[in-house]
């Protein structure tokens, strides 16, 4: 008698010892898959924050009618064409008279960016009555002074290992003294379009742009892959072909993307002369791509609803369309939305099909509509973190967080759409 | 009848789709193509193009200088490229290429000079090579010292050359893709292969034996090809300060906290001495302009002139500012001249 309870005892603890030792691998495989991406996103943050800072500085700059509008016109038109660099520039030498020889005066020109002057010609431009007088202007830094001010450069190396040099530095600190320079919220980062000037870049462009692929993405492949997983699972015969097309469809999902972008390269491009780097192109190509995961996840969704739904229905005289249309595909909607949203999810983080039809390009211009020039937030990330400028660092971690953000709200969407359609039943 | 029309209606729809886009598509924006050394000048006189003007600001697109011209010599017509970036010379067989799809003119415009940099970490000390020492310590065969050829032998620059510094041979540099990494073997590889008397009689004698020799890079690791990320290049050197790296000018210029360039033959790649043309390993940079699209696709005399403007590519100009090393008077005048008249390319 005590020999059976002994050796049950062993055995139930030895059980008891292999269940525990498995809800410990459990949770350490967790943890150490939650530390990683902690360690991920903090790092992005920590290294992305600057980038939506920036700094600015304030300079008087005088504004000459005979310069600007010779003829004291107003046109906006004059006023758009007149050159505010050399304006700007001798703003700085009247700011600072010290300076007098050309390679002083160089690097004082470098104190601010270089697309300062365009800050101030768009403020004339807005505000005419400013010709004529000396005012004073907030204008962007340089990447440099920016990344200085921001800690990123480190004044005590020596003068010719950093890209700021001592007068620069002295400048600064007069500046400081002055109040003239100071950090604002970046807000040209969130509504600019893309610029060589990191103090300049906004992530604006790529957002549309990938807003647009998105949306054309979606329109396309969402009634289509509903409707072919529709009629494969409810109306098709089960036969070898509904099989054949089965096995194709599960291959397609795997085909390296890339191939799909040479598809739309030979189709959409070459023969309907679809215009190039655009959205409308680069959605229909990531609609081809996304297609199968959403016949897949929609074929699956369809199964799982219970046969009983359908016998009931036609038990009341519904028909095969009524059945499918008014009772099936409700109840599976919460399962082929999750499954479009990974699709789409998938197709917004791809470059490699948008590099064949010329989405991997540097545009200024925020696109308008599906058929202007666009690019895709994880192209902008790419293009960033190629730049040889120091200051487009913290951009692309900035960007990585744009694009992490626009997931996280595709996401919530997703979640919001199938707790409503879930309600509804 | 109805029902029909019903299902085709979405098809219509596309195809009315198509029909509209194609119909609008004659494009008031120039695409560029090309290079991706040549992209950070072409985007930077692009930006400034259209901001200066009322011209939309012309889309740039980085294929590499193969592929760019491959693009450009697609044909003429709005669905094909205007402008491409090259970092290096046309081919003779692009411009037949070309010719054979109707692009008859091109102009060519030198638009500077790009060095090419063996640099490591600033933790380490700059050493100074010859492009010899270069070609043994990469090659994937050397000389075996009785005219024939033996598998690359040596594991440190000390071997190579016993003035260099007894640490291993790793370098990381760019995959062959890379046109960084054609000028790289060509000026470097192949400038200190030559040095070697019987290998430059083969030239003459046996050319593909020549070139297999000279511009193959060793595959037995010491070479690395680490990607078309100079950025990550500069970072790994950082963490590794015994691996050297090659990568573009305009890398060296904005990590100098971080990285040192080499020496080579006792040239440093400075500003000013790749734009003299001492240090021996730089490259031209060039545009191709569609002469058959100027007039048809607005604004690109206008993007020509912000090219070939003092303020962008002069000696203080913004592209300078970008590590494009300029070029010299006379050429910079000679390449004014053809913009002006357009003058076609002849080679």
């Amino acid at each position: 008698m005590t020999e059976i309870t002994g050796i049950l005892k062993t055995a139930g603890s030895k059980r008891h010892r292999a269940e525990a030792r498995f809800r410990a691998y459990g949770l350490i495989a967790i943890a150490v898959s939650l530390s990683f991406l902690l360690i991920m996103i903090g790092s992005i943050i920590t290294r992305g924050s600057g980038a939506f800072h920036q700094t600015f500085v304030q300079i008087d700059v005088e504004l000459p009618a005979e310069k600007l509008d010779p003829e004291g016109t107003g046109d906006p038109d004059v006023l758009r064409k007149a050159r505010y660099g050399k304006l700007l520039k001798a703003a700085l030498r009247d700011r600072f008279p010290a300076v007098k020889s050309r390679s002083d005066k160089k690097a004082l020109y470098k104190l601010l960016s270089s697309n300062a002057e365009y800050t101030i010609r768009d403020q004339v431009v807005a505000d005419p009555l400013l010709v004529g007088g000396t005012h004073a202007f907030w204008v962007r830094a340089s990447s440099e002074v920016d990344q200085y001010m921001k800690g990123k450069i480190d004044s005590s190396l020596e003068e010719s290992r950093r890209r700021i040099n001592d007068k620069q530095l002295a400048w600064i600190a007069e500046l400081q003294d002055a109040g003239k320079i100071e950090k604002r919220f970046n807000t040209q980062f969130f509504t600019g379009g893309d610029s060589r000037e990191p103090e300049q870049a906004g992530i604006m462009g790529a957002v549309a742009g990938s807003a647009y692929t998105l949306l054309i993405c979606f329109v396309l492949s969402f009634p289509v892959g509903v409707l072919a997983a529709v009629y494969l699972e409810e109306f098709s015969a089960k036969g070898r072909l509904n099989r054949f097309i089965e096995v194709n469809i599960n291959n397609l999902a795997a085909v390296p993307s890339i191939v799909y972008g040479l598809l739309g390269l030979a189709i959409f491009l070459n023969v309907f002369n679809l215009p190039r780097s655009t959205p409308l192109v680069g959605g229909m190509v990531l609609a081809l791509m996304t297609l199968p995961t959403i016949i897949i996840a929609s074929r699956s969704s369809l199964r799982a609803v219970p046969p009983s739904i359908r016998e009931a229905a036609y038990g009341l005289g519904a028909s095969k369309v009524q059945t499918t249309f008014h009772h099936v595909v409700p109840l599976a909607m919460p399962g082929m939305l999750t499954g479009s949203i990974i699709g789409m999810a998938q197709a917004l983080g791809e470059t490699a099909p948008l590099l064949m039809i010329g989405m991997v390009a540097f545009i200024v211009d925020i696109p308008g509509g599906v058929t202007e020039a666009a690019t895709a937030l994880p192209v902008q990330i790419f293009l960033w973190a190629d730049s040889p400028e120091r200051g487009f660092m913290e951009k692309t971690s900035a960007a990585i967080l744009v694009l992490l953000g626009f997931l996280i709200i595709m996401n919530l969407v997703a979640v919001y759409l199938r707790r409503r359609l879930e309600i509804r039943w | 009848m109805s029902r029909i029309s019903t299902a085709l209606r979405p098809a219509l729809a596309i195809t009315a789709l198509f029909a509209m886009t194609s119909a609008s598509h004659a494009r008031d924006q120039i695409t560029i193509v090309g290079s991706s050394t040549v992209f950070p000048f072409a985007t930077t006189v692009a930006e400034r193009f259209g901001k200066n003007t009322d011209f939309k600001t012309p889309v740039v697109e980085s294929t590499g200088s193969g592929g760019g011209l491959k693009l450009f010599c697609a044909g003429t017509g709005a669905g094909t490229p205007d402008i491409t970036n090259a970092s290096r010379r046309i081919k003779a067989s692009e411009v037949e290429l070309c010719a054979k799809n109707g692009v008859d003119e091109i102009i060519e415009v030198k638009v500077g000079y790009d060095g090419i940099v063996l640099a490591n970490s600033r933790k380490a000390d700059v050493i100074s090579l010859t492009r010899k020492d270069i070609f043994l310590a990469l090659a994937k065969n050397v000389p075996d010292g009785e005219g024939k050829t033996k598998p690359n032998p040596y594991t440190t620059w000390k071997e190579v050359n016993p003035e260099l510094p007894d640490v291993k041979i790793e370098v990381l540099g760019p995959p062959p893709t890379s046109g960084t990494r054609d000028a790289f073997v060509e000026l470097a590889m192949e400038g200190g292969c030559k040095k070697i008397g019987w290998i430059k009689a083969l030239k003459k004698s046996d050319k593909s034996a020549y070139k297999t020799l000279c511009h193959t890079i060793r595959e037995d690791g010491a070479f690395v090809e680490a990607g078309e990320n100079d950025n990550l290049i500069v970072q790994k050197l950082e963490v590794n300060p015994a691996a050297f790296g090659i990568f573009g000018y305009s890398f060296l210029d904005q990590n100098s906290d971080k990285v040192q360039g080499s020496v080579i033959e006792g040239s440093e790649p400075t500003f000013e001495l790749i734009a003299d043309g001492d240090y021996p390993v730089s490259r031209s940079l060039y545009l191709y302009v569609k002469k058959a699209h100027i007039g048809v696709i607005p604004g690109i005399e206008g993007f020509l002139e912000e090219l070939t403007s003092e303020d962008a590519y002069g000696e203080d100009g913004y592209l300078a500012d970008k590590g494009l090393i300029p070029l010299t008077e006379e050429e910079s005048e000679e390449v004014l001249d053809a913009v002006a008249n357009l003058t076609p390319l002849e080679l």
